[in-house]
């Protein structure tokens, strides 16, 4: 039972190399290797959830050489609801018509289900890793297969996804600087070994640069505001369904390791006082909430507004982090899960719409929901979510937010909170308004029609997952969250 | 203030080359050169981490008779391994950035970020829809606009 986090891994990786070594031959094989490698690893990933939830954590000890000495992966609550989250995603995502989604059918010489597949192992290793510079690895192996997949969207994708090579190069180096100076002063990479090394030398200044770095290192690579200069780019030229899993899955793989190295790494001491880390996490994700929300509103490319979007809703993640107290964590969390499944929704109708019309622009939608109302209304559901309108999943995040805020007696991220519902309605509106109240004005959306269930599939599912995790709430932070909370809150 | 430099020379060098590193990646308009900024900050933190595992006197970490199990007389051979899968993974990512380097100047004729922004600027946007999808649906939005 201890290989679990071992198999997940294994399945991605071995399926990956199959799909590369079928797809000269035909491109459909290598689909299909891909869908058993996604699912295989969704199934894993749901029996780790049951099992960590009954039996407790799982820790694979690589080789059988315990830890410090040795490398471990660990599944525990946290990171098997991740893993959850990421598979699920990643799943429907390949699900979706590869013509529509990756912008093309693919040439046989190209090896994009291997890329997916690879992106998703590095984001499994990033959330099981047990070992700070493990953690490293993982992330550059996830970096470069994005880096490959951003460029498969045109002239511009290739632009964009250099620049974000150059940026999140920097922000992983900056992780390593960082992880350096903590193993020269622990003599330990172990994350557990490393949080009982720091406790008696919390206020050292290499221990406080280590941190630094490292906070910086990966707030760039989440693209927490202002590290984000390289998201809309990248987010708004990729192929829609690549950008579906970077918003929904690639960027949190980095707020997750934020979260566990400020929680499980980082010494309560550094968290103490004025000004820390998390708080500056805090305060940089409610200028990025505001900040996104406003870019939003200004954007004419339907993509690139959400890409704008998904820099405010990372900003809520921030804020949760900042928090620092149960119930902000659980909202900050919670928005993992549920922004991954509407931000991805979107980005698949985005895709759908290209696929349908060819238009990218919102003010050429004008009755699109004429011609293509189911997807239309699964977009809705989506975006009704992100607004945050009562019984679907956004609400409960923003309300788990909002509630850690007032008990933190943080009256400015209330007033960020409250005001994002508006802004983010704002965009939102605008969107709406053209493809539900208009007649249709374009040519391309009169002749449209509602994609085959192919394309529908996928986002219907998204979109009623937005409703079912709404109301299923509750199981969800009673059964999963509160304990991943009071796990890595020091009490 | 001057011996802790030089005590600390390799370090200070290091910190160099970062800044050096970090100049090139933030502040050249030329892709190229951003590419070479950083190379340079990835062989700083390289030779950072390899300058943590020095030790003047010991010698290769395979254990030696006369010298017993003294782990003060080795060195420590871990940042060298680790160095050594960073190595591997960064010469991963040199090989796509140089790719994407020959894909842009395939296309733009230069490697100058204000120009080739220019460039892209100016053209509509392409790309994006499906290819073998309606191509007449294609043309009939290309007309609208005009």
């Amino acid at each position: 039972m201890t290989a679990l986090p071992l198999l997940l891994l294994a399945v991605l990786f071995v399926t990956a190399a199959i799909a590369g070594l079928v797809g000269p031959w035909r491109q459909g094989a290598a689909l299909v290797v891909a869908l058993i490698g996604a699912a295989g690893a969704l199934g894993l990933a749901i029996a780790g959830l049951v099992v960590v939830q009954t039996q407790g954590t799982i820790v694979h000890e690589l080789g059988g050489w315990p830890p410090p000495i040795g490398i471990e992966y660990v599944l525990d609550p946290l990171a098997s609801y991740m893993t959850l989250v990421i598979t699920g995603i990643g799943l429907v995502v390949l699900l979706f018509p590869t013509r529509a989604g990756f912008d093309a059918t693919p040439p046989r010489r190209m090896p994009l289900y291997p890329l997916v597949l690879l992106l998703l192992a590095g984001l499994l290793g990033v959330v099981m890793a047990g070992d700070l510079f493990n953690l490293f690895v993982f992330l550059e192996i996830y970096a470069i297969a994005t880096y490959a997949l951003i460029g498969l969207g045109g002239a511009r994708a290739t632009f964009a996804a250099f620049r974000y090579l150059i940026f999140g190069t920097l922000g992983s180096m900056l992780y390593l600087l960082g992880v350096g100076f903590l193993y020269l002063t622990t003599g330990s990479l172990n994350m557990a070994d490393v949080a009982a090394q720091l406790t008696g030398i919390a206020d050292s200044p290499t221990v406080a640069a280590a941190f630094a770095l490292i906070v910086i290192g990966l707030a760039l690579k989440m693209a927490l505001f202002p590290l984000h200069v390289w998201l809309p780019e990248a987010h708004s030229f990729a192929p829609p369904a690549v950008a579906a899993l970077l918003a929904a899955v690639q960027v949190k793989a980095a707020a997750y390791a934020l979260v566990r190295i400020l929680m499980s790494v980082a010494p309560p001491e550094l968290l103490d006082g004025a000004l820390t880390a998390t708080t500056a996490v805090g305060w940089f994700g409610a200028a990025g909430i505001v900040f996104g929300s406003v870019m939003a509103i200004l954007q004419r490319d339907f993509k690139r507004m959400l890409a704008y979007s998904t820099v405010a809703q990372l900003g809520f993640i921030g804020l949760g982090i900042g928090l620092a107290n149960e119930q902000g964590l659980i909202g900050a969390l919670l928005h993992v899960l549920n922004h991954a499944v509407m931000k991805s929704a979107l980005f698949l109708v985005a895709g759908s719409i290209l696929a349908q019309t060819g238009l990218r622009e919102i003010p050429r939608f004008a009755g699109l929901a004429r011609r293509m109302p189911l997807t239309m209304f699964a977009a809705a559901l989506a975006a009704a979510s992100m607004v945050g309108v009562p019984p679907t999943a956004g609400f409960w995040s923003k309300f788990y937010l909002l509630w850690g805020s007032v008990e933190a007696g943080n009256w400015a991220f209330v007033v960020v909170i409250m005001a994002s519902t508006l802004l983010t309605a704002g965009y939102f509106v605008r969107v709406f308004q053209q493809v539900m109240t208009f007649d249709p004005a374009e040519e391309a959306v009169a002749r449209a029609v509602e994609p085959s269930p192919a394309y529908l599939a996928p986002v219907v599912v998204l979109g009623a997952g937005v409703v079912v995790i709404g109301l299923g709430n509750f199981a969800i932070v009673s059964g999963v969250l509160e304990p991943v909370t009071a796990a890595l809150l020091p009490l | 203030m001057a011996d802790v430099l030089f005590d600390r020379s390799v370090y200070v060098g290091v910190m160099v080359l970062l800044a050096i590193g970090l100049y090139g990646m933030l502040a050249k308009r030329n892709l190229a050169k951003k590419l070479v900024g950083m190379v340079i900050f990835q062989t700083a933190i390289y030779l950072f981490f390899i300058q943590g595992a020095a030790q003047m006197g010991a010698t290769v970490p395979v254990i030696e008779q006369d010298l017993g199990v003294d782990a003060d007389t080795y060195v420590n051979p871990l940042p060298h391994l680790l160095i050594l899968t960073a190595l591997v993974v960064g010469v991963g990512v040199l090989g796509v950035a140089l790719s994407f380097l020959l894909r842009i100047y395939r296309r733009h004729g230069t490697f100058d970020e204000d120009r080739i922004a220019a460039d892209l600027a100016a053209e509509e946007i392409e790309g994006h829809t499906v290819d073998d999808h309606d191509a007449d649906d294609h043309d009939d939005a290309e007309e609208a606009r005009s």
